[in-house]
This record gives structure tokens, sequence and C-alpha cells, in this order.
């Protein structure tokens, strides 16, 4: 079902246009920030307005849509946008990473590896690595032209200094092409590997900080690190309790009131893949 | 203003812009990929591609610049009618039209700012053939090495060189299209 009375992907040609011009200069720049004029949507910043208004510029009706947030399709915010999009570009949708050909994600990269046709958009809340360093705008611009990341780097040694280890867990900075220091959105860092020499296009969209950065195919994403402490990318030493992988990243969840928990894989797509072929198997 | 100006745009405007976009779009991705682009028919000397490209990026907020022939009233009139791009000389443009002949010298254009390189001119340069060869091409969107037919080798090695300013390019020749950002290592 498709509502007629908005153009197709709900925005107008001219936003569109906007959006896709910013597009085309993040994919040449990669890891800069490109300003764009974010639109208000409906839905409140922070649901992912940045992320839809990338889908809504990069859809084409032949699209298959998925969209994950935290690695469920399920949830509220995915339902959501992915019914919006059904509504308004009349696109087909999927749960199914590798039959995607558009994938908005918040804070989660799938566990199936993407491919070359493929494009991954995903909601960033705070663009900008360097922000909760230094608030001020006009600074953190001058500190990306001058590529001078000091502070960056002085902020990792004293967590290191503190904790023993880089307390990041998520947003975890990444040096792009060895230029631009680019916040990849609160993923967990163990996401950051698949980031690099990635086939699919990958595409960042901050509505309310109204920033476009991007990826384009086969970039060297380094995550930024020591010699003598090298970035490790973590995640909970269990088995998925469903599905038993070893290799997925997991989610923590409390199943009564008596401090019982269970890990469970974050990206649902890949723990029901898996669940379904065992029991094919052992049927 | 001529009829025929009216003519030549997109049949159905949202979803054939969508999908000229995403071969851009791709075509910038993966510099030296080839991608087939139609759906405008521009007057003389005009590519059908380079066209396409016009209908899908410049509006009123996107002054472009013709160069050379295609600084003729019947193109003038074609983009003002489907475009609305105000035009501008070379050194004030967002867009540039024209053969790579006429769109020298790159020094004319605006390369962005340290503060913000994207504010830079992107480039359309229509070319009598494109092809997978020639010039050897790598970089970020490039798994190893990719091949174009590239007009000459200098002045994108000197574009490349001032990363993160510089300008990029849309190569377009009858309907066929590819692209080279400023990311992009050349030779």
């Amino acid at each position: 079902m498709t509502d007629a009375a908005y153009n197709f992907a709900y925005l107008d040609e001219q936003t569109k246009r906007m959006i896709r011009r910013a597009i085309l200069k993040a994919l040449a720049i990669p890891g800069c920030q490109v300003p764009f004029a974010s639109r208000e949507m409906p839905m409140p910043y922070g649901w992912g307005t940045g992320g839809v208004q990338l889908s809504a510029a990069v859809l084409v009706p032949e699209d298959r849509f998925k969209v994950i947030d935290q690695g469920a399709d399920d949830t509220t915010n995915a339902v959501s946008i992915r019914k919006f999009f059904e509504r308004t570009a009349g696109v087909a949708t999927t749960t199914r990473t590798a039959d995607a050909t558009v994938i908005q994600t918040r804070h989660r990269i799938p566990e199936t590896p993407l491919a070359e046709g493929q494009i991954l958009v995903y909601q960033v809340p705070i663009p900008e690595p360097l922000r909760f360093l230094e608030p001020r705008e006009t600074e953190t611009r001058r500190m990306h032209a001058l590529g001078d990341y000091g502070l960056m780097h002085v902020k990792l040694y004293e967590d290191i200094a503190r904790h023993g280890h880089v307390s990041a867990a998520y947003a975890y900075p990444v040096m792009v092409e060895g230029r631009y220091v680019m916040d990849p959105s609160p993923i967990p860092k163990f996401d950051n590997p698949k980031l690099s020499g990635c086939p699919a296009i990958q595409l960042f969209g901050a509505g309310r900080e109204q920033r476009i950065h991007a990826l384009p195919p086969y970039t060297n994403v380094v995550s930024l690190d020591f010699e003598d402490h090298p970035f490790e990318a973590s995640k909970p030493e269990h088995p998925c309790a469903l599905c038993g992988a070893t290799e997925s990243y997991l989610d923590e969840v409390i199943t009564d009131d008596r401090g019982t928990r269970m890990f469970v894989c974050s990206d649902t797509d890949f723990c029901t893949s898996r669940r379904d072929a065992a029991l094919e198997a052992a049927q | 203003m001529p009829a025929e100006a009216l003519e030549g745009g997109f049949a159905a405007p949202a979803k054939e812009a969508a999908r000229g976009f995403r071969q851009v779009m791709e075509a910038m991705a993966r510099p030296g990929r080839i991608a087939e682009l139609g759906g405008a028919s521009p007057p003389a000397p005009l590519s059908v591609a380079a066209g396409t490209v016009l209908l899908l990026l410049c509006d009123g907020d996107t002054p472009l610049h013709l160069a050379g022939e295609a600084d003729c009233p019947e193109v003038r009139a074609w983009v003002s009618f489907h475009c609305g791009a105000p035009l501008a000389a070379a050194a004030d443009c967002a867009f540039a039209v024209g053969t790579w002949e006429a769109l020298a010298p790159l020094g004319r254009y605006r390369a962005g700012t340290a503060d913000y390189p994207d504010r830079s001119a992107t480039l359309i340069a229509e070319l009598p053939r494109l092809a997978a060869e020639g010039t050897r091409l790598s970089g970020p969107g490039i798994a190893g090495e990719a091949w174009l037919s590239l007009p000459e080798t200098e002045a994108f090695r000197a574009n490349a060189a001032r990363f993160p300013l510089g300008l990029d390019f849309l190569f377009t020749s009858g309907t066929r299209l590819a692209a080279l950002p400023r990311s992009t290592r050349v030779g």
C-alpha cells in the first residue's frame, strides 16, 4: 500500500537533490562530515531522522529494504521506519540481510558479510568524534582541517592510564584513509573491523546535527590505538544461548528479577537463520 | 523561450531521478566503474548522460557554468526551464559542464576550503569515448586497481595531491557515465 498523497519516498525532489549532492561530496572525501539542510521528519530527533533522510534519497522502487535497531528487525524503531517506507515509497521489505539492497541500521553492522550492490545507512546521533573533548564546532572543524588529532590520542592515553585499557566500548573512533578521524556511530567496537574494506557503500546520517559522512567500498578504516595497546574487537565471552554462535555479538538479557541472565545474538536475522538451519539439519 | 526547451525532461521525475542518482552514486563510490545513465533528452551538444546528471543534481541552489559550446541559447533555455539553475562564471559555480578542453584550466574552479572541503565544484566532462582502460586508478572505492580512459593524467594527479581539497569529476559520453573523485590516486 502506497500513500499516493506523498512524493516517492516522502521527501520532495529539491530536498532529495540537496541530500544527494551532499552524499556525493561525502563519498568523494571519505570520513569528512558534510553539512546538509536536515528536514523535520514525521518522527522525533534521535529516532533516526538522519538515516531516514539518507534512505529516502537513495531508495529506488526496485529496492528491498531492511531496518535494524541494535541488530533486531522487530523493535519499535525498526518496525516503524520499515512501515514508513513501505507506505511512502512502496518498496519491498525483508529481514534477511543477504536479500536486502538497502539496510538502515541503528548501532550495529549485520553479522552476515555485506556484498557489492548493497548500501548500509547508519543512524548517527553525534557525528563529531571530538565533540566531547571540544564543544565548539569552529574548533573541531579546524582540528579536522589541520589533521590535529592530538586531543583524541591524549584521551585514549588517559583511558589507558586510568583503566588499563581504552574505555570506549562503542562509538570507538577510527581513522579513515589516514586522513580523517571519524565516529562510526554508536556501533560496538566489535563491529569496527567490518567498516574497513567493506564491499558495500556505507552512508552515515545525523539528522539533528545536520551532517552526512560516508565510506566508499573498500575504504581503509583503522581503529585508533597504540603499539603497546593494540585495538581489540571484544564481545561477551559466551556462546549465544539460542543458536550457540560463538562469533557473533551478544546482548545480555535479564530473564527474571533474581538476576538470571542469558546472552543472545544481537543480530536477530543471523540468529534465526542459524536456528532454522539447525532445525532443518535435525529433520 | 523556444518550445523545444520544454521537452526532454524526466517522464516520471521522482522515480527516474531515484534510479538515475543510484547510478551516479555507484559511479562516484566506485571510481572507474562505468554506468549507463539515461532519461533526459537535452539539446545538442549535451550528451544524454550529461543532461540527466543536470536534471538529477542541479536546481536553483547550484550555480552552473556552461563551458565552451555547451554555452548556447538552446542549452541555456533547457537548463533554465528544467533545472532553474543560475548560470555562473567558472569561479563561482557548483557544477560545470562542457568538453574537457572547454573546462580547462582547472585552477578557475572552487576547490573547497580547509574547514569545508565539500564546498568545491563538480565538473561534468563530456568525452568522445569512455572505456575501462588507459590510466590506472587506486584508492577508496576501488578493490586493488581500476582503469579509466582519462583525457589526461597530470591534471588529475595534481587534483588528488590537494586532498582533501580538490574537484570531483563526472565523465559522460553518450549514455555512459564514470566518476573520478578527488580521493582517487591516478597513475
